[in-house]
């Protein structure tokens, strides 16, 4: 696999801030895979993401590089699309669906309104939202939590990008929406040979599906490394510890059973 | 000796011109002492039922029996005295606080409008509450934004047992919590309900956090009530299709040992 | 105090401080810095300014010192302008904290009041009101204030309406807390920042109507106001401009100054915010 990125030494602080969000962080990110980032509140994941997508405030302070292949960082919304967290303040209240998902194929792919809106439909349909040319028509308020974040997926790959980053793009979901989304991220990013960067505090969710996975805490980068090695033998004591406290159906229970 | 008695809950909503059931028919008991588990996605009607039975939210029909009285019947001064024996922890860590709260006064709160403890008294009880939850005493002046999200809930926490209540619903109260702070926090609320013999109506869409802390788990969808049982037998051998959907949907650790077999520990 | 020392860490907060605190002494200390009556006569009329160091900005028509009514007319401006701003934000804050508590009925009709005050314009609602009733500071007070509580009143429904459904007042209810508790300690406190934000507007501008007034010879005759020194200055503005250009720079030094708070206000109640 090819490289898509290089970050070397990476330090990123916010203006008015004593400490950094990221502290000299070094990662290579492949092309065409799968990368979860992971990590708590505070680990600079957010920052990760948003420092590729070239989404920081003004006047944040930034050290070491990221290299790209190619040469120039990937564009906004052409090569590069973006899944915030929160769908309902992701999609602008007062435009319909249609327009949205459209904008992006406008701009970037040069489409007329009529062939933009023909793609969105498209679009919506792939990200298996029902009625699609009735949803063309409505507004965000609308639809619900999990329809939302499937529209702001279609808005993100509109204009065909090479990569999406996902910022804890499920976390404001229930865990059945979760679950249908990632499953559609994972098959989205399959048919067009994307590269999937999806930030998450759930190691177990990452573990379903990400090829690499890299861990974060306090800003600083813990370990990386194919999921399946790093899963089975972590090396740093952290990674440990968020395995250990990592609560499923199998995890013996706190309370003893009642009776009846 | 059934402490909390729901029986036949309704409520609708008018949303644009039409009807929304978000409640129908809804009934099921909780024991003292014990924690129920209620388990939905989103718009089963779960946090609306957590609503009515605090009192937020008038229901449309059915009755709430709690600790024997009629609990839908009070209003006013009565009701505000009785809600000291039912309290409640919130999802949103940070908006369940007034941002010009001090942590002191988060507690001092309930302690003065119950009288629980003579005005000396307090700031002692106080700081016996905030080291039940594990904090440190002198958090009281802290501004309650300078304090972390997983300090917050533990306030929360000692917040909602200031007053000795008999039960505490608790919605989606570790959704926003760190992983590894999670575990944590469920911990102490199963010691508290040990000691003080306090029954928990749980709230989550995240069963693998209702299988930890649930004696029993009830399943909602569309409103109503569609499986109840023991906790293990919900999730082992679940029966409908939104318990069944939502077995399946809980992220479960996938590790492939080295030789290349995939297996969950 | 926090506050305080906040609004000195931005510059337009700290020079509109400066400023207002510098017109505020001015205004108190009048007649120390300007002993006897400014309307009375002083010397020969038209005396050009910067001529004679005992009139430094010159006399007008009848004779009166110029920098003494600008002196005395500081006090009117400020008491006027702070008066009518304080009487709008008390009426505005009621009827808003009333209309959210309420819903309902109560809460339509007062709005349907508060959709009447706003349509008129506040200017000639002030004058109509100036003009029947009869000029006296006072009047001039409630004149003003008449048109400027509906924003307020507005601006303190809607964060009440927003406030109302957080989970902290949710949370206040579950505990027990009265009603009365909940409005004063958990509500109000949070629903009046951007409220204060708009009450530096609102002085500016009634320091301007309370001028506007004066100039028209609708504001309080005994008492000398930057106004209706622009409206004497009129009949000379050709040879002795002056009569009407200090006042006026007085009145747009005021007016920017409280501008300046407000944004120093503003910016200190958004970085609050942006800090938790």
């Amino acid at each position: 696999m090819s490289t898509l990125c290089q970050i070397r030494d990476l330090s990123v602080t916010y203006r008015d801030q004593p400490n950094p969000a990221l502290a000299h962080v070094t990662l290579d990110i492949e092309a065409g895979g799968r990368l979860a980032i992971i990590g708590e509140s505070g680990s600079g994941k957010s920052t990760l993401a948003r420092t590729l997508a070239g989404l920081l405030p003004p006047r944040t302070h930034l050290t070491g590089e990221i290299q790209w292949t190619g040469g120039t960082p990937p564009r906004p919304g052409r090569d590069l699309g973006f899944v915030f967290q929160d769908p309902s303040s992701s999609l602008n209240p007062v435009l319909t669906i249609g327009e949205q998902v459209a904008e992006g194929a406008r701009q970037h792919l040069d489409l007329g309104w009529k062939q933009a809106l023909e793609r969105a439909q498209d679009m919506l349909e792939r990200v298996r939202i029902a009625q699609a040319d009735r949803v063309l028509r409505a507004y965000p308020h609308q639809l619900s939590g999990g329809q939302r974040q499937r529209v702001a997926i279609a808005a993100a790959l509109a204009a065909k990008p090479k990569i999406l980053i996902a910022d804890e793009a499920t976390s404001a979901l229930d865990v059945v929406v979760q679950a249908e989304i990632v499953a559609l991220l994972d098959d989205l990013v399959r048919d067009a040979q994307m590269t999937l960067i999806f930030i998450t505090h759930d190691i177990a969710l990452a573990s379903g599906f990400a090829d690499r996975v890299a861990i974060f805490k306090d800003g600083r980068l813990v370990e990386a490394g194919p999921t399946a090695s790093l899963l089975a033998a972590p090396a740093q004591g952290y990674t440990r510890t968020l395995l250990q406290s990592h609560l499923d159906l199998t995890s013996p229970p706190l309370v003893e059973e009642a009776a009846t | 000796m059934t402490l909390l008695e729901i029986n036949n809950l309704s409520k609708h909503f008018r949303s644009g011109g039409r009807d929304v059931t978000a409640l129908d028919g809804v009934s099921l008991t909780l024991d003292p002492g014990q924690t129920l588990g209620l388990a939905g996605a989103s718009g089963s009607g779960k946090s609306t039922l957590a609503r009515i039975v605090m009192r937020l939210l008038p229901s449309d029909g059915g009755s709430i029996r709690f600790a024997g009285e009629d609990w839908l019947a009070l209003s006013g001064k009565d009701l505000r005295r009785r809600r000291a024996k039912i309290q409640m922890v919130f999802q949103d860590v940070l908006g369940a606080f007034n941002p010009r709260a001090t942590v002191g006064s988060v507690l001092d709160d309930p302690l003065r409008i119950h009288e629980i403890v003579p005005k000396s008294d307090r700031p002692r009880k106080i700081a016996e509450l905030l080291d039940r939850v594990g904090l440190q005493a002198n958090l009281a002046d802290r501004s309650i934004r300078d304090v972390s999200g997983g300090q917050r809930q533990r306030i929360a926490i000692a917040r909602a047992i200031a007053t000795d209540p008999a039960l505490i619903v608790l919605d989606e109260a570790v959704s926003a919590l760190d992983v590894s702070i999670r575990g944590k926090v469920l911990e102490l609320l199963v010691e508290l309900q040990r000691e003080r013999d306090i029954a928990y109506l749980f709230v989550s869409h995240d069963l693998a956090v209702l299988r930890a802390v649930s004696h029993r788990i009830t399943v909602m969808d569309g409103g109503r009530l569609v499986e109840t049982g023991p906790a293990r037998q919900v999730i082992g051998n679940p029966q409908s299709t939104a318990a069944r959907a939502l077995v399946s949907a809980v992220p479960r650790l996938r590790i492939q040992t080295p030789q290349g077999h995939s297996h969950e520990p | 105090m926090r506050l305080v020392r906040n609004l000195i860490g931005s510059p337009e907060g700290a020079i509109g401080l400066g400023i207002l605190v510098l017109l505020a002494l001015v205004a108190i200390f009048a007649p120390v810095l300007s002993p006897g009556d400014p309307l009375s006569i002083a010397a020969r009329p038209l005396l050009a300014p910067f001529t004679d160091p005992s009139f430094p900005l010159g006399t007008d028509r009848l004779g009166r010192d110029v920098l003494a009514g600008i002196i005395h007319g500081t006090r009117t401006s400020l008491a006027v302008g702070i008066a009518a701003a304080l009487a709008a934000l008390a009426i505005g804050l009621c009827v808003g904290l009333t209309a959210g508590f309420a819903g309902g009925l109560v809460d339509e009709a007062l709005m349907r009041v508060v959709d009447a005050f706003q349509i008129v314009p506040s200017f000639l609602l002030a004058l109509a009101f100036v003009s029947v009733i009869g000029a006296s500071v006072p009047v001039v007070v409630i004149a003003i204030a008449l048109g400027a509580w509906a924003d307020p009143a507005r601006l303190t429904r809607a964060q009440v309406l927003s406030i109302r459904e957080r989970d902290y007042v949710a949370s206040a209810r579950v505990i027990g807390m009265h009603p009365a508790e909940i409005a004063l300690r958990e509500i109000l406190p949070n629903a009046l920042p951007p409220v204060l934000a708009l009450s530096a507007i609102i002085v500016a501008a009634a320091i301007l109507t309370e001028a506007a007034l004066s100039f028209l010879g609708l504001g309080d005759p005994n008492v000398v106001t930057w106004g209706s020194m622009i409206a004497e200055g009129r009949n000379v503005l050709r040879s002795s401009p002056s009569l009407s250009i200090f006042p006026g720079i007085a009145l747009v030094v005021t007016v920017v100054a409280v501008y300046l708070f407000s944004e120093g206000l503003t910016k200190t109640i958004g970085r609050g915010r942006l800090a938790a």
